[in-house]
């Protein structure tokens, strides 16, 4: 026996008080982590995707959108731009790197990107399997793509337009997948990549025989979705945005300042259950108050017995913190488990549906704080009953029973 | 083994207690005797260290009560007496055994199952162990509170009204008991009672 086993057995022999305050400290507990893995793991999934890209340039309309589309994949482009505009961007002196991309299509709501190789050496992407595409047609798949459609090289496969849940009408021209790319952790890896050059051919077809004055207006009318660019110097942030911006047909976005806002508009409700949270932990604290403090008055002569037998006052100061302690580890263990196994569960649902990755295997250091937080919110709780049981008058609670 | 010179006690301006002279020699079996409100509980008290006298001297077991504090005091009593309560207040939520260990343990004795199976055999309630107290009969509960304040072999055993609320042979058995308990620990006894019943159980009598 020792003050752990002591007070254990108080608190299993009552049973509905004890599931209360724990129920109540594991929800709020559970309900934070859950908010410290999915905000924290799309944090860092946002940045990975947005490494080394200053900008985002593309047709206009919503920048945020522009910078989803572009650099995520999340949302529909908002519309196609020039090549011509985009290969005079390329020669820009304030850029170091431009990587246009054609989007447009999708195979089994996985989308089609059409690139050059510097996209994929962008995201380190390297290949596992196969090889990388050198004719149009032919396509490399992403690391995810690859496992969930359970495609190996060799395999062929069509595009469909539009690249929403339900996609439109497939394309004629088939895709030969001539590689897999081993996992990035990146957008990447939830990408079909293809050559520029395949996107336009899909979209060119069923254009009868060509000659030589078609093909100069073909070329002409050719475009791309976005281009990602990479500033030169840190000087160009100043000036190149508002250049892009000027001329009528394109737009620039930044993703540094889109995700921020983006953040800052999501961040009302993260807000919102963090406040909620925080009041579950504190409806916690008061329910172990309430418990130990009622229970005072029922257990006065199980405290002055205590006494009797050779327990100084501070023990039994001890005692009650120390079935505060019970509580509240008891509450922080499950709602960490329950937080985990909710952010598995999201995780299983969203990826499902695509959108990103969460999982709940994964330990984030601010999970300490809260654990220690909610042990502190416990334990404080039961500064007042436990310096009531340290201040027990044995001889007169004695005398009157 | 208990001396007390000039002892009194109040509480408020109400007098409690009132002692001038008492000794008892290690070993001997004492009735305290007098109606309800005379003062035994609080002599026992005072005696068990539980409240500290407003006048007096008292020596328990060679040691000047009055000179301890805290959590010395609270040692000493953990080491040197065994208290009895009327309403017996064994810890509900622990079985018979967990509540002798839980005298142990407050005491800093080793938790030593071999000799509360010695202790709870003795008073016949040896299979009662892994028991609540809501399950025993009184009498078993008596015993089993008496087992409590023995088990650590204390040098004095204090028994507050133990015959309160019982039938005649309840009470002879239990202050049976307890004599012979404190006997087979060596210790000495001190039972405070009003009960006729038990009146003449043992020679020395103390009337407040």
């Amino acid at each position: 026996m020792n003050l752990a086993t002591l007070s254990a057995s108080y608190l299993r022999a009552r049973p509905l008080n004890t599931a209360l305050s724990v129920i109540l400290l594991a929800l709020g507990v559970a309900t934070i982590v859950l908010l410290l893995l999915v905000v924290g793991q799309a944090e860092e999934r946002m940045h990975r995707d947005a490494r080394g890209v200053d900008l985002v340039v593309g047709a206009k309309g919503s920048p945020m959108q522009l910078m989803l589309a572009g650099i995520y994949h999340l949302d529909a482009p908002t519309g196609n731009i020039p090549l011509s505009s985009a290969l005079l961007l390329a020669k820009n002196r304030f850029i170091k790197k431009a990587m246009p991309l054609a989007l447009g299509d999708s195979w089994r709501s996985y989308r089609i990107v059409g690139a050059g190789k510097e996209y994929a050496e962008h995201y380190g992407a390297e290949l596992r399997e196969g090889r990388f595409y050198q004719k149009p047609m032919e396509a490399v798949l992403g690391a995810e793509v690859a496992a969930r459609t359970n495609t190996r090289v060799g395999a062929t496969f069509k595009g469909a337009h539009g690249m929403g849940s339900e996609p439109g009408e497939e394309h004629e021209g088939a895709y030969t997948v001539v590689g897999v790319l081993a996992k990035t952790g990146s957008v990447i890896d939830r990408l079909v990549l293809t050559s520029i050059e395949s996107v336009w051919q899909v979209h060119e077809e069923h254009q009868g025989p060509q000659d030589d004055a078609d093909r100069k207006a073909l070329m002409e009318a050719r475009e791309v979705t976005v281009v990602l660019v990479q500033y030169a110097s840190p000087l160009a942030a100043a000036t190149l945005p508002r250049q892009i911006n000027s001329q009528s047909e394109l737009q620039a976005a930044s993703p540094a300042y889109e995700t921020a806002r983006l953040f800052s508009i999501v961040g009302v409700g993260i807000d919102a259950l963090r406040g909620f949270a925080a009041v579950l932990i504190l409806a916690a604290g008061l329910s172990v108050f309430i418990a130990l403090y009622s229970a005072l008055e029922e257990r006065r002569y199980e405290l002055a017995v205590m006494r009797t037998l050779g327990a100084s006052p501070g023990k039994l100061f001890g005692l009650l913190i120390g079935e505060a302690i019970v509580l509240s580890l008891l509450g922080v263990a499950l709602g960490l488990l329950l937080g985990h196994a909710l952010a598995s569960v999201l995780g299983a649902w969203l990826e499902r549906r695509q959108h990103y990755p969460v999982t709940g295997l994964e330990w984030r250091p601010e999970e300490l704080w809260v654990a220690g937080i909610a042990l502190g919110v416990g334990v404080v709780a039961a500064i007042v009953p436990a310096w009531r049981a340290y201040r027990t008058d044995v001889s007169r609670t004695l005398a009157r029973g | 083994m208990i001396a007390v010179r000039g002892l009194a006690h109040r509480y408020g301006a109400a007098e409690a207690l009132r002692l001038p002279e008492w000794k008892v020699a290690q070993g001997e079996r004492w009735l305290v005797l007098g109606p309800s409100g005379c003062g035994k509980t609080t002599l026992l008290h005072i005696l068990a260290g539980l409240v500290r006298p407003s006048e007096g001297r008292v020596e328990v077991a060679g040691q000047d009560i009055s000179s301890l504090s805290g959590k010395n005091l609270d040692r000493w009593r953990a080491g040197t007496i065994g208290i009895v309560l009327q309403a017996l207040h064994l810890v509900k939520h622990l079985s018979v055994r967990d509540n002798l260990r839980l005298a142990q343990y407050l005491a800093k004795a080793p938790q030593d199952d071999a000799r509360i199976d010695d202790t709870l055999g003795a008073l016949g309630v040896g299979a009662k162990s892994a028991r609540r107290p809501s399950e025993l009969s009184q009498g078993e509960q008596q015993r089993v509170a008496i087992a409590r304040a023995v088990v650590n072999r204390p040098k004095l055993v204090l028994a507050d009204e133990p015959t309160a609320n019982l039938d005649d042979a309840a009470a002879a058995t239990v202050v049976d008991l307890l004599s012979e308990q404190a006997a087979r620990h060596g210790a000495t006894l001190v039972v405070a009672t009003h009960d006729a019943r038990v009146k003449g159980k043992f020679r020395e009598r103390l009337e407040l």
